[in-house]
């Protein structure tokens, strides 16, 4: 059999694999799989500016395409600076294979030059992690690390090369699958747990879907099924921030993104209920609110691939352990087997109706400043109108709650977004990695101005692989959650939330050759959103927004989903330590 | 504002896991990073070829978070089989402990004659000191260093709980 480096089985893996492009950065321990790569027929090499924007393309690559995403970089800084994505990728679920250099095997453990310990660093921020010690066992670690990353419940993996591991030789011959015999996640659900969901939604008087990223991550066909179960059961449906899409935001039986930012209608017929049925999320305390009064009256049912994410925060009445795609069609089946007919939810939906009928998301405009809410509500006519595909990205912060509320999503993988660990600077480099996928797609970066700082450097990326990314900055000089929260529970002691010394967002695009655009007032606000669709090449807006509006409706931290404060003027300005003392 | 604890119960956890690099720190980083509680925890390679270890650990917390200890665990790749012996069913426990003793005349006597009582053996002595070797619960043990610390206590080995399932089925 003939012998192959280290770093040219790595590439014959990635041949196999299917990846087609890699986002990194090289270095000092990672040089000879780059020597590999050198002008590589078939697998892309995307060069980043830091190794942090390499992660979150990978992850927006992946969220986009539902194909894993590959980071390569360096030792030392090259893995720490990838630290934050591999959290990121690990909280939402993402399918991400992080390929590090490590220093030379005998080197490990002398503080070497760029050294550090990525495997103990990485250890609970990843599915799991591997440092290779010989080029024999690299294909099978390879194969089995996108296994891992792509089934079950999808993460991040990582595996650490060290130097020598990339050079020494080993017969090559293309593995078998081998994984763990412990890894086994479970797929199918458990008859009986069907059996007792169909039964449940078949009396539910007061049913509501409450789904969350598993259907996203189930594939396309999840979203179907969402989709047919929803219309066979009539049921209201709402979903969780990361859900967005799965279930289309144009039907009549979707009630909105629920939780602290959610539609009054959706956290008041959560708690209504008397059904629950949890579809691929969590029960995160950013949809919970105050635990004890969460959803009081309701039987819940959890679909989840992930045990241990049931009865982690609520009890739930029926635990199925399954991917949702499947589960859902086990439960359709069970629902057609049957002949199972729609209760009568007529009384629920008018209720529902009632809540509706208060219009959370409005707001109050004056005619002088661009609302925020008005600026998204825009974008996503002017998008619409061009009948492409559209996919957004979100830094985080009040514009990405805006960008849920008031942008609407009709199908899954469309919107892109740093949910649990909210990450600042999440957006953009996602937004690149999306186009890299999505060539054909209008990639959109909905920023503020504070975020979209945090990883600016790879506007050179866009420039350099010629990505038509646009970037849409809600612009109103404030770290705009930071200063909200401030207003609500600090009396407006603006403590460092202001962003001072901004950029020139327009020039600095120019300087990278990108298109810069200002938005000033209300009446330009159409003709600057049209001119950036319009514009082939990247652009960035700087749009200048109120500076000084929140986000609204809110439940605030310690609160129930019944004590959502609509508008502005009920702010308190002070609140007692446990509500202070909560996330 | 005071932070409010909630009521533990101990709880015996049986783990197999692959005998591979850095199984342990992802065992006992998860309870770190999650704040769970270690009481013991053993490990040693318990098959012929050395592929796989049982991993025993005492922890304690309320039955919910017990409950996500044993999911958590399940989740990681190189976990076989998380059994939870004190919810299995009956099952045997054992710790053992070294425990050196000084003293002379009357207490060197009664030393011996405790660890008599206890079943203990004598490992090693001095004119002056003993150790003794002592198997059995973590009560167990805690009551004989409980009485040799009143005569002479020097120090104390302890390896933590290992624990199995009665009966002759494997688990």
């Amino acid at each position: 059999m003939a012998e192959k480096s280290g770093a040219d089985i790595l590439v014959e893996c990635l041949i196999d694999l299917g990846v087609e492009v890699v986002f990194g950065y090289p270095g000092g321990a990672v040089l000879p799989i780059y020597d590999a790569l050198y002008n590589h027929p078939t697998i892309k090499h995307v060069l980043v500016r830091h190794e942090q924007g390499a992660t979150h393309m990978a992850e927006g690559y992946a969220r986009s395409t539902g194909k894993p995403g590959v980071v390569l970089v360096t030792s030392g800084p090259g893995a720490t600076n990838a630290v934050t994505g591999i959290t990121d990728a690990l909280m939402d679920s993402i399918p991400m294979v992080v390929i590090t250099g490590q220093v030379p095997t005998q080197l490990i453990g002398t503080d070497a030059f760029q050294e550090a310990d990525t495997i103990g660093i990485t250890r609970h921020c990843s599915k799991h992690n591997y440092l290779v010690k010989t080029p024999g066992k690299l294909a099978e670690v390879i194969h089995e690390a996108f296994h891992i990353a792509t089934t079950g419940r999808p993460g991040p993996v990582v595996v650490d090369i060290p130097k020598n591991v990339q050079i020494a030789t080993a017969p090559y011959a293309k593995p078998q699958l081998k994984v763990h015999a412990s890894y086994r996640p479970q797929t199918k659900a458990d008859a009986a747990g069907i059996d007792a969901a169909v039964e449940m939604l078949a009396a539910a008087e007061r049913p509501v879907f409450y789904t969350g990223g598993g259907v996203i991550n189930s594939g396309p066909q999840a979203s179907a099924l969402l989709r047919e179960l929803a219309a066979l059961t009539g049921a209201p449906v709402t979903s969780t921030l990361m859900g967005l899409g799965a279930f289309p935001a144009s039907s009549e039986q979707w009630l909105g993104m629920l939780g602290m930012h959610g539609t009054f209608e959706a956290n008041w017929a959560m708690n209504q209920a008397d059904l629950i049925l949890c579809i691929g999320a969590r029960f995160d305390d950013r949809v919970t609110g105050r635990l004890d009064a969460f959803a009081p009256g309701s039987r819940k049912v959890h679909i989840d691939i992930d045990r241990s994410s049931i009865n982690k925060i609520v009890d739930v009445d029926v635990p199925i352990v399954a991917d949702i795609a499947s589960a859902l069609e086990d439960m359709i089946a069970l629902w057609k087997q049957r002949n199972h007919r729609q209760v009568d939810l007529t009384q629920w939906w008018s209720r529902i109706d009632g809540w509706r009928a208060k219009r959370s998301l409005d707001y109050a405009e004056n005619g002088v400043e661009i609302m925020p809410q008005r600026a998204i509500a825009n974008l996503y006519a002017a998008t619409q109108a061009t009948g492409k595909d559209v996919i957004i990205t979100t830094e985080v912060g009040q514009h990405q709650m805006w960008a849920a509320q008031h942008f609407g999503f009709d199908a899954p993988n469309k919107w892109l977004t740093s949910g649990g660990l909210g990450t600042m600077g999440y957006g953009f480099p996602a937004a690149i990695g999306a186009q890299m996928g999505n060539p054909d797609s209008i990639t959109i970066c909905i920023a503020g101005d504070a975020s979209i700082q945090m990883n600016i450097q790879e506007l050179g990326t866009a420039s350099q692989y010629r990505l038509p990314v646009k970037i849409f900055i809600l612009n109103n000089e404030y770290m705009g959650m930071v200063r909200q929260w401030q207003e609500l529970t600090y009396e407006s002691r603006y403590s460092n939330s202001y962003s001072d010394s901004l950029p020139d967002f327009v020039k600095l695009g120019e300087a990278y050759g990108w298109t810069g655009i200002r938005i000033e007032g209300p009446q330009e606000l159409e003709a600057g959103i049209r001119q950036m669709l319009e514009t082939d090449g990247p652009v960035i807006v700087d749009c200048r927004v109120a500076k000084m509006s929140n986000c609204f409706p809110m439940i605030p931290s310690g609160a129930s989903h019944t004590d959502m404060l609509l508008d502005p003027n009920q702010i308190a300005g002070v609140m007692s330590d446990e509500a202070k003392a909560l996330v | 504002m005071h932070i409010q604890e909630e009521l533990s119960q101990r709880h015996v956890l049986s783990l197999t896991v692959s005998n591979e690099a850095g199984i342990l720190a992802r065992i006992a980083g998860l309870f770190t990073a999650r704040g769970y509680n270690i009481d013991s925890l053993t490990v040693a390679d318990i098959t012929q070829d050395h592929g796989v270890s049982r991993i025993t650990i005492v922890t304690n917390g309320p039955p919910k978070v017990i409950d996500q200890i044993i999911a958590q665990l399940d989740r990681l790749v190189p976990v076989h089989k998380v059994t939870d012996l004190t919810e299995a069913g009956p099952f045997v426990e054992r710790e053992l402990a070294l425990v050196k003793v000084a003293g002379v005349g009357e207490d060197r006597i009664e030393a011996l004659r405790l660890a008599d009582v206890f079943r203990a053996k004598v490992v090693d002595t001095t004119i002056e000191s003993f150790i003794f070797e002592i198997t059995g619960t973590t009560e167990k043990i805690d009551n004989f260093v409980g009485l040799m610390r009143q005569i002479g206590l020097v120090e104390v080995g302890r390896t933590g709980v290992v624990g199995l399932i009665r009966g002759k089925e494997a688990n």
